[in-house]
């Protein structure tokens, strides 16, 4: 596979932490060198939260990744603060029901998923990001040079990073991550 | 099997299972998890977790819970180990063992609570009065702060000195595979000195810092200093990376040095022949392997979270044999790749 850095990006309480644990956790059930690295302080309260997910063959350098090759951005500040930073050739993913502008920039792909609106409508209510997540999955990381899993693998640590007691949700997160991926 | 971990809780459980049954600590952003994993860890092992009512009652508790012979840990991150200051000079003083983990933020004064390594001066010259050093460990990875943590414990035992794991808001917060070691009761040294109780059976020991007749008190310098020889001997830890055909020799430890073995490979990829020391150990510095690498190199560069720290110890270790160049970031600040390969570029 071909280096990975991803950002995930988001208000705090959007779950952008937790779809990169997901992350990190496939890359580690999938045998790969992994770091997950979280914004923290005040920013976190209320304000823009992010993560840095890095997945290798070799072992992490910095595992600040300053230009993702895949940016996951569920509100405009994250994507007005990530999106020059983007490497050419990388993706982007956002929520388009919540980002209501169009990126600039024509040497990315950029996939416009109205996650926010479909978890609603879908009564996936609150699990956006894992819609997001099911088409970061989909697209990037079980296809392509960056492939680094497969469907059972993100399925096993979703099971990994969803708590005992909430067992219950599991079958929501499944149902978000299938509905993304068929965006 | 491996699982994925914080850098602090991967700290409080390495600690849990090398047989650390006390542990005293005061909150403080970057290290709360620590604390809040021992919290929940230690009554369930019959261990005692408390939270102080400042980072100097922490650090006295441990001196206590040393004396008495008990493996015990605090953990704080910068402006709280200066508090501590004052406790960890007096365990020096009374040669007792203990971990004290610092996961340094920027300063000076409160600073910020972003990743730093401003604190190397402190750990290493003058964490409080007096003549004496501690241990010092530089992990920069989750699953090397485990296995630091347990050889700390370790060799402050053996040398009967405290020692510190210096980490960062980085290596703290960020989360990497571990894997964890074996549960099950560790076989702990026997602490003939402890104040645990003689039952009549002994005279009892003293614990103490205080020496009021100077040639008393120097000797007993004397000795601890005879013991920091034996350590400087034995104990230097790094890790060399690309430094045998190296012109530039990069000298990074912690979270920076991760920046620079990117920015290593970087150079190498551009066939620019740098290399990387990582001291493990801070204190001992690791002279030896800079001293051999000094003998075919051109040209050393230390990198930095700070105004320049270490680098003093480099220009130390080889007698200013070659020119010792700085880079550096501070109060909060992370150097990327390539903001050191622009350096590495310039000396090469």
């Amino acid at each position: 596979m071909k280096d990975l850095n991803i950002v995930f990006a988001g208000f705090g309480g959007q779950g952008v932490l937790f779809a990169g644990k997901v992350t990190a956790y496939a890359g580690l059930l999938a045998d790969k060198e992994i770091s997950w690295l979280p914004s923290y302080g005040p920013e976190m309260r209320g304000g823009t939260a992010n993560c840095s997910v890095c997945i290798s063959d070799r072992p992490i350098g910095s595992p600040l990744v300053t230009n993702p090759n895949v940016l996951v951005a569920m509100n405009l500040p994250s994507l007005d603060k990530f999106v020059d930073a983007v490497e050419p050739g990388g993706v982007i993913i956002l929520d388009s029901a919540l980002i209501d502008k169009k990126v600039e920039r024509t040497d990315v792909s950029v996939f416009y998923i109205p996650s926010s609106a479909l978890a609603e409508k879908e009564e996936v209510r609150g699990l956006s990001n894992m819609i997001l997540l099911g088409k970061l999955f989909s697209q990037v990381c079980t296809s392509g040079d960056w492939a680094f899993c497969t469907d059972e693998i993100l399925d096993a640590a979703i099971q990994k990073c969803i708590p005992p007691r909430k067992a219950d949700m599991l079958g929501v997160n499944r149902k978000a991550i299938a509905l993304g991926a068929q965006q | 099997m491996k699982v994925l971990m914080k850098g602090n809780e991967a700290l409080a459980q390495a600690a849990i299972s090398a047989g650390c049954r006390h542990f005293f600590g005061y909150p403080i952003t970057p290290q709360t998890e620590l604390a809040a994993y021992m919290s929940k860890q230690m009554p369930k092992i019959g261990g005692t977790y408390l939270q102080a009512e400042s980072e100097i009652a922490a650090i006295n508790m441990v001196l206590g819970a040393s004396a008495a012979g008990i493996r015990a840990m605090t953990s704080s991150s910068s402006p709280g180990i200066s508090l501590k200051g004052e406790g960890i000079s007096y365990m020096a003083g009374s040669d007792l063992p203990a971990v004290i983990i610092n996961v340094q933020r920027g300063g000076p004064g409160l600073g910020g609570i972003q990743p730093s390594q401003a604190d190397y001066w402190q750990a290493t010259k003058a964490l409080g009065h007096g003549d004496f050093q501690i241990l010092v460990f530089a992990p920069s990875t989750v699953q090397e702060m485990v296995d630091l943590v347990s050889k700390a414990f370790d060799k402050a035992d053996e040398y009967r000195m405290p020692a510190m794991i210096l980490a960062d808001g980085m290596l703290g917060q960020m989360m990497e595979p571990v894997s964890l070691p074996e549960e099950g009761e560790k076989k702990l040294p026997e602490k003939p000195w402890a104040a645990s109780g003689h039952q009549g059976k002994r005279t009892h020991n003293i614990i103490n810092s205080l020496y009021l007749t100077p040639d008393k008190l120097e000797a007993l310098v004397r000795e601890r200093y005879a013991r920091y020889e034996t350590v400087k001997e034995k104990e230097q830890l790094c890790e060399e990376y690309l430094t045998d055909d190296a012109d530039l020799i990069l000298v990074a430890y912690g979270a920076s040095s991760r920046v620079v073995r990117s920015a290593v490979n970087k150079a190498r990829e551009k066939g620019l022949k740098a290399g990387l020391i990582r001291p493990i150990t801070l204190w001992p510095f690791p002279v030896n392997a800079l001293q051999k690498a000094a003998s075919h190199a051109k040209a050393m560069l230390a990198v930095e979270m700070s105004m320049g720290q270490m680098v003093d110890d480099v220009r130390l270790a080889i007698n200013c044999k070659l020119p010792v160049h700085f880079y550096g970031r501070t109060g909060g600040m992370i150097p990327t790749p390539a903001q050191v390969l622009e350096q590495i570029e310039k000396l090469i």
